[in-house]
């Protein structure tokens, strides 16, 4: 998640404050992503710096507002249209643990399967009745959820699939095992009979 | 046990087997489950894994081979098929991916039905019917029919009509099947608030989102249970938000 840009994005709504941006933030993303003030305003140094933002006169309490320059605005629109990058596919632990797991020998990839299914299904549940708990119409926090939902149940359908694949291959090794040794049964029978001759 | 205390539902070592000899099919094998008043059990599982067989069982629809059945502390095991006729109507709701819900009849007749079929009388029938629509936010389509409503409004009405009267067992079969993603959301919500409210809902699903709703969730490969999943945060730490 890029804050520098979340920030931009926050700021096209007009200027605002370290603190007005942090609650903008984790309001419109339904708390999913703690931001600390911290955080919030060393980026907004930092945007300062790349010219992005330009910081105004405090006000009466004291508040120091930050306002979009004209590079600032082009870089939000330029945002949107911008996909979002993709977490690197090396970093998924599950993945990796069961495709170790298929080529160890001795290791119980059914069952590891199976352990990871159960972990994931009661996280689904949890994100199931957390978003259903959650008050009516903060759209903000279901549609965060939801995201977490589909990407357990994608997690769900992934493990589902190997384990099919997996009971499949493991049928056709003893299918072609069988048949292999129905032929050497054949051929042994076809040379006795041939040496009893 | 009495009606009040049993569990709405008790399936103990539960078999069925088709046909016999060579051709015999093992559907379902030594399955023992037992869901409770206001509990949720989704049961998952493979095409061919014994789903639809248990369903059926725990409908009274089908016999099994071997093994207990009691719905609400009545054992099915030896009764009349007047008695499971009786048994299915004033106890067991089901609920189906096409909705079977009757075209020439209205919202209102449609869910009343069951309760006219046991002859309850038509004042009875017809208010029961209006507070079980009212249970899934349908009232107001009372006088509708069935073509004239979505089909996530249709899924509404037959949960009203598996639930209406004193029917506590509620069994559902891939009942989203036919939906789009946030209708069978919908769907999956009434059937959830029907738990809550105190049936006991079994849900047969490939769809793990919709499994995710129930409190537990059995899974099946070749006729067994081979393991089960329960929410693991207590209701009180719900507050919105993980």
């Amino acid at each position: 998640m890029s804050i520098k840009q979340a920030l931009l994005a926050l700021l096209t709504e007009g200027e605002q404050y370290g603190y007005e941006l942090r609650a903008g933030f984790e309001t419109r993303t339904g708390g999913a992503w703690p931001l600390n003030i911290g955080q919030v305003y060393t980026t907004l140094d930092r945007l300062e710096k790349s010219g992005l933002v330009e910081r105004r006169e405090p006000d009466a309490e004291g508040h120091v507002h930050y306002g979009l320059t004209d590079a600032g605005r082009a870089s939000a629109d330029k945002w949107w249209v911008t996909p979002a990058p993709h977490p690197s596919p090396g970093r998924d632990d599950v993945a990796m643990k069961i495709a170790l797991a298929v080529s160890i020998p001795g290791a119980d990839v059914a069952r590891v399967i199976q352990v990871q299914r159960r972990s994931t299904m009661e996280t689904l549940q949890d994100l199931t009745r957390a978003k259903r708990a959650s008050a009516d119409g903060d759209d903000a926090w279901e549609l965060v959820a939801d995201s977490l939902i589909f990407r357990a149940e994608a997690e769900l359908r992934w493990l589902d699939h190997t384990e099919t694949r997996l009971a499949q291959r493991s049928k056709r090794t003893l299918n072609l095992r069988a048949a292999e040794e129905k032929r050497t049964d054949s051929r042994r029978a076809a040379d006795a009979a041939e040496a009893s001759r | 046990m009495t009606a009040d205390t049993a569990p709405a539902l008790w399936m103990s070592g539960v078999t069925k087997t088709y046909g016999t000899g060579e051709a015999q099919v093992t559907a379902l094998v030594d399955f023992t489950l037992d869901v409770q008043a206001g509990e949720m059990v989704a049961v998952m599982g493979t095409s061919g894994s014994g789903k639809s067989t248990l369903l059926a069982i725990a409908g009274a629809l089908l016999t099994p081979t071997s093994g207990t059945v009691e719905v609400a502390g009545q054992s099915l095991d030896r009764m009349s098929r007047t008695a499971l006729a009786r048994l299915r109507r004033e106890r067991i709701g089901f609920v189906f991916q096409d909705f079977n819900l009757l075209p020439s009849l209205t919202v209102l007749e449609n869910v009343a039905l069951p309760l006219d079929l046991a002859g309850a009388s038509r004042a009875t029938a017809r208010s029961q019917a209006r507070r079980a629509l009212a249970s899934v936010g349908m009232r107001q389509r009372a006088a509708n029919y069935p073509d004239e409503l979505s089909g996530g409004q249709q899924q509404r009405v037959a949960i009203a009509r598996a639930t209406v009267g004193s029917r506590q067992l509620l069994l559902a079969d891939e009942p989203t099947g036919a939906l789009d993603s946030v209708t069978g959301d919908h769907v999956l919500e009434g059937l959830r608030e029907r738990a809550d409210d105190g049936a006991a809902v079994v849900l047969v699903t490939h769809d793990a989102r919709h499994a995710a709703w129930a409190d537990r969730i059995v899974y099946l490969a070749d006729g067994r249970m081979v393991d089960q999943a329960r929410a693991s945060l207590p209701d009180q730490l719900l507050t919105g938000k993980p």
